[in-house]
């Protein structure tokens, strides 16, 4: 480690100073010459169809321009959010926009226009949806579908299966769209000392991205310029070029800047095409401006699950059987696979020896739903942690130790299905456990487990989650200029990670350029961008590790090439340091960075990006060949072995003090550590691992989503109803550490991070919360202050065990 | 309509003379930053111009950031908006509008205020301070913004000209506070992201080297 130049050493990266200055740029600050501003006419009903839409007087109002509705916007496929609709299914859904020359005036054009709507039945349970004959979501007869592999398609239960179980009590668990199995659940069943059989209810959550997803957009030269909010770069721009009815090269996406996406900017959503659209029709530039009402509605939500749980354990502690099942709230439209998630995630962290898992995604009138921080995983976390905790209680074992008993190891099977299962190129959360279990103290602290200051109760608890952590694939491109300044293109997001900076610091380090001769060209497609993945899925450390490995070292070879014909010998005679390529048996035979740029420069062909390699994407090929004649070009694809499922561990501790009267918890310490392989920027993984663990504390005991089942209204739209957590919510100080060890896939040892800090720290204070109540359990997030109050008075709960987007 | 061009609120660069040295010359010579209107292309804003139920602009004097700034304002103007799309001041953030998010902090008068929720009549003798006026003339950050630099204190970035103005107000007033202090004084501005402890690092790092400059 202590050979590297840059990785694992902090650095300041080039954009934290503008956003300390306001000078960073996000989508809400551009102006362009004659912009106007449009404003959404949303839905009030959560199922409508509008039978007809009469604008006339609207129109005619001073300083309206004009009007978009479903009419002026393609559909998307079946089953998948649209821009503007006639057949709005949940509260809030826009079906149309209206242009003016300030927005107040686009806001009183909104007022005047009269909509015939037509009532449609909605509904925010999808066990009624299952019901046979129960009320849909949507009116084109589709119930269920996901966002990849399950077609939008109808799924109902039969009136047995619901007869079979208490309603509100117990799971009828019909027939699922998806299962899988490995091993022989029932045979390990038999062989448990203890089996808890569990029904539970995870809420769904807003993502609460601090920057609405306002979006500005106009039209030049035939091209379409959006000044959008997204996570992602280089990914996003094909799905809005596809939106927007173009192709990629007609469309210009500036995202240098995002104010917070956490899943619900991963790439391009439908309504930011809405100001593209209208631009086009008015020859104007558009401002649509999102407020935060409209980023409830807009802005995505974590999926909601109802679902089954039975768990088996053996004397020693070790899993032995699993059998879940996982009904999917997915909101309105096609959403992300979660539920898939809950499972594969069960059956890698507790390495259970036999498992059932079956799952089902139906369609509910509340608003689109995607992929947040851990979608899937962190909800497992919360329910089935508290639960390891209960047998760890029964069986008299250490919380940490029956974990560590469960855990993966290196090479340890991931996924689910019988022979599909494959190995983790790296796993160290039994290490990330016993890190924190030290920094933490554990073995002393939990004996504080119980201990009562008046109302107060203290409770002790450990979380633990997991995340896969990254792809493969996607491109490099460097470039060396004449001025020895190396050029390092990255078409990732900028999420707020520094992973662009992160990540490139890669081909520094193999080209061993001091930082400050670095040049990070990306947000905005005109500077010649790769293809890469989004910022999602905490896959950008392991992923654009490799890209920008394997650009670096294609450029490294080139430096040794031009070196050797110049100066003589073979390429590998050659080596690099101090901005030079220099013979290693005669360091002072050498040629400067610059001047190998010029050489590439005159050469031409492959070395200045004249030729290129053919296996590269389009959009690379294109970047690459803009850039050619400039330097001596880096540019390949990353076909470096990949095999096995990259995996990103957290684990989490945390002490509480409950106050049984209230129900409310202050979090007194918090510790959270990361298995994200070689640790790549410390100050930026520490802030990353105390941000998961900020959100874990909301997901755990703040936030959901709430609507009026009689009328389908959202009731909580506002910071002050769902309220994320402040600086109040958490201790005065956060403590991190990482377990450092170095992932064999990756060239520098590097996997993702991201996602599995917010379970670890969710499921932490749910068992600390059930530690501090003697070990009661919930089965459900958030746990709120008057579960718990009810829970010690002894009083029923008002919420049945299955009872959804409720408060 | 002329060919749009993207620019910047405040464009800083421009052949020969640029729109800011120009605006600048036409504050300087008292000339209203109505002008600025005609330059932005008729972005006036989100208001409502001339219409009955909001009244009509009346041109005022606002000191931001040690300047004199002559605008245009409607009655329900809010500060955060004349700043905004007035004044270009963009670095002035809009989380929530309605004072939940602290985004929009400025300080005023030495204290942090949410300008999303004030009206911007009611700062006509008031000093008010955007994130904008903080780094000195010769572009060297304020105490605060270097600590948050050095702690690497923002994520996503959103949030953190509201959390730089939070804690440039609290430092005027306890130059020396306990991260107890310094963690309610800033728990009006929330951070989705969660850099909180970060941003605690940086106010005590900012007091402990003279962060009320």
């Amino acid at each position: 480690m202590s050979t590297f130049k840059h990785i694992g050493k902090d650095f300041i990266p080039h954009d934290v100073v503008a956003k300390v200055t306001g000078t960073a740029k996000y989508a809400e600050d551009f102006r362009a010459d004659g912009m106007v501003f449009c404003k959404l006419l949303t839905s009030p009903m959560p199922h409508a169809r509008v039978k007809n839409i009469d604008a006339a007087e609207a129109l005619k109002m001073e300083g309206v321009l004009g009007m978009i509705t479903a009419d002026d916007i393609p559909a998307g496929p079946p089953g998948f959010a649209p821009s503007l609709t006639r057949e709005p299914m949940y509260v809030g859904e826009p079906i149309l926009a209206v242009a003016a020359l300030s927005e107040q005036a686009a806001e009183d054009a909104i007022e005047r226009i009269k909509i015939d709507y037509e009532p449609l039945p909605f509904t925010f349970d999808p066990l009624e949806s299952l019901f046979p004959g129960g009320k849909d979501a949507r009116g084109d007869g589709f119930n269920t579908g996901t966002l990849a592999g399950l077609p939008p398609g109808k799924i109902k239960w039969t009136a047995a299966d619901f007869a079979r179980v208490k309603t509100g009590d117990e799971l009828p668990m019909g027939k699922p769209a998806e299962e899988w199995n490995y091993g022989d659940v029932e045979a390990q069943f038999k062989q448990c000392k203890v089996v808890y059989e569990e029904r539970f209810v995870t809420a769904s959550l807003a993502h609460h991205s601090m920057e609405p997803r306002t979006c500005m957009a106009y039209w030049q030269n035939g091209k379409c310029f959006v000044h959008a909010s997204l996570q992602s770069q280089s990914f996003a721009l094909p799905p809005l070029a596809q939106m927007l009815g173009v192709k990629p090269e007609e469309v210009v996406l500036i995202a240098e800047y995002c104010g917070g996406g956490f899943g619900s900017k991963g790439s391009a959503y439908p309504s930011m095409v809405i100001p593209a659209y209208m631009s086009k029709k008015l020859g104007k530039p558009v401002m649509m401006r999102i407020s935060r009402a409209e980023e409830y509605y807009l802005g995505s939500a974590r999926n909601a699950f109802q679902g089954n749980i039975k768990i088996g354990f053996d004397a020693s502690g070790k899993l032995l059987a699993a059998d879940v099942y996982v009904v999917q709230d997915s909101g309105a439209h096609i959403s992300f696979w979660d539920y898939r998630a809950f499972g594969d995630a069960l059956a890698l962290v507790y390495q259970p020896k036999a498992m059932r898992w079956r799952g089902v995604p139906i369609f509910c009138n509340a608003p689109t739903r995607t992929a947040q921080r851990g979608p899937g995983q962190n909800q497992l976390a919360c329910i089935m942690e508290p639960l390891v905790d209960r047998a760890a209680r029964e069986l008299k074992l250490d919380r940490v130790e029956i974990r560590k008993r469960n855990n993966p190891v290196n090479g340890s099977l991931a996924g689910g299905d019988e022979g599909k299962r494959g190995p983790v190129t790296s796993a160290y959360i039994k290490e990330a456990l016993d890190k924190g279990r030290a920094r933490f103290n554990w073995d002393e602290r939990k004996k504080k487990s119980g201990q009562k200051n008046g109302p107060r109760v203290t409770g002790i608890g450990v979380g633990q989650a997991f995340h896969p952590a990254g792809f493969a694939g996607f491109d490099g491109l460097l470039c060396l200029k004449p001025d020895g300044k190396l050029h390092i293109h990255t078409g990732v997001g900028n999420l707020g990670t520094f992973s662009h900076s992160g990540t490139a610091r890669i081909a520094a380090e193999v080209l061993k350029v001091d930082w400050e001769n670095c040049v990070i060209e990306r947000g905005d497609s005109r500077k010649n961008l790769p293809w890469n993945i989004g910022q999602f899925g905490s896959n950008t450390s392991y992923t654009m590790t490799r890209t920008n490995f394997v650009a670096a070292q294609d450029m490294l070879a080139k430096l040794k090439e031009i070196a050797a014909q110049d100066l003589g010998g073979k390429p590998d005679d050659y080596d690099v340091d101090g901005a030079k390529v220099f013979v290693k048996a005669n360091p002072s035979k050498s040629l400067s960075y610059g001047d190998a740029a010029k050489r590439a420069i005159a050469l031409g062909g492959r070395f200045d990006g004249h030729e290129l390699p053919k296996d590269i994407n389009p959009m690379t090929q294109a970047s690459a060949t803009a850039l050619a004649g400039q330097g001596l070009i880096g540019v390949a694809k990353d076909n470096l072995p990949w095999s096995g499922q990259p995996a990103a561990f957290a684990a989490c501790f945390i002490e509480i003090e409950l106050d049984l009267e209230t129900g409310m918890h202050r979090i007194v310490d918090l510790v959270s550590v990361a298995d994200c392989g070689t640790v790549i920027h410390p100050m930026g993984l520490a802030t990353q691992i105390k941000g998961g663990a900020v959100q874990g504390v909301g997901m755990a005991t703040l936030e959901r989503l709430v609507f009026d089942p009689q009328n389908g209204l959202p009731a909580n739209v506002g910071f002050h109803q769902q309220k994320p957590p402040s600086y109040l919510d958490l201790p005065t100080e956060m403590f991190t550490d990482a377990v450092d060890k170095a992932d064999p896939s990756n060239p520098v040892g590097a996997k993702g991070v991201g996602e599995p800090l917010l379970g670890a720290s969710a499921s932490a204070l749910l068992c600390a919360i059930s530690d501090a109540m003697g070990g009661h359990v919930f089965n459900r997030t958030p746990v709120l202050p008057d579960m718990i109050v009810n829970q010690m008075a002894g009083r029923p709960q008002p919420r049945k065990p299955l009872s959804i987007n409720t408060q | 309509m002329s060919q749009p061009t993207a620019t910047d609120a405040a464009p800083e660069r421009a052949p020969g003379f640029s729109r800011r040295e120009f605006i600048k010359r036409v504050i300087a010579s008292g000339a209203t930053v109505s002008a600025a209107a005609y330059l932005y292309g008729g972005l006036t804003g989100c208001g409502r111009k001339g219409r009955a139920a909001g009244g009509v602009e009346r041109l005022i004097s606002l000191s931001v950031n040690g300047q004199v700034r002559r605008v245009d304002v409607l009655p329900n103007e809010t500060l955060a908006m004349t700043l905004r799309y007035k004044l270009g001041l963009t670095g002035t953030k809009l989380g929530c509008d309605r004072g939940e998010c602290g985004a929009c902090t400025v300080v005023i008068d030495d204290i942090a205020y949410n300008s999303c929720s004030t009206l911007t009549h009611t700062v006509r003798t008031r000093k008010v301070l955007t994130i904008e006026g903080l780094a000195s003339a010769s572009g060297e950050l304020h105490p605060v913004q270097k600590a948050f630099v050095a702690e690497l204190a923002p994520q996503c970035g959103f949030c953190t000209p509201g959390q730089v103005m939070s804690a440039v107000a609290l430092l005027k007033h306890n130059p020396k506070p306990t991260r107890d202090q310094a963690r309610l004084a800033m728990s009006g501005n929330l951070c989705r992201c969660g850099a909180y402890d970060n941003y605690l690092n940086g106010v005590m790092r900012a007091a402990a080297e003279g962060g009320a400059a």
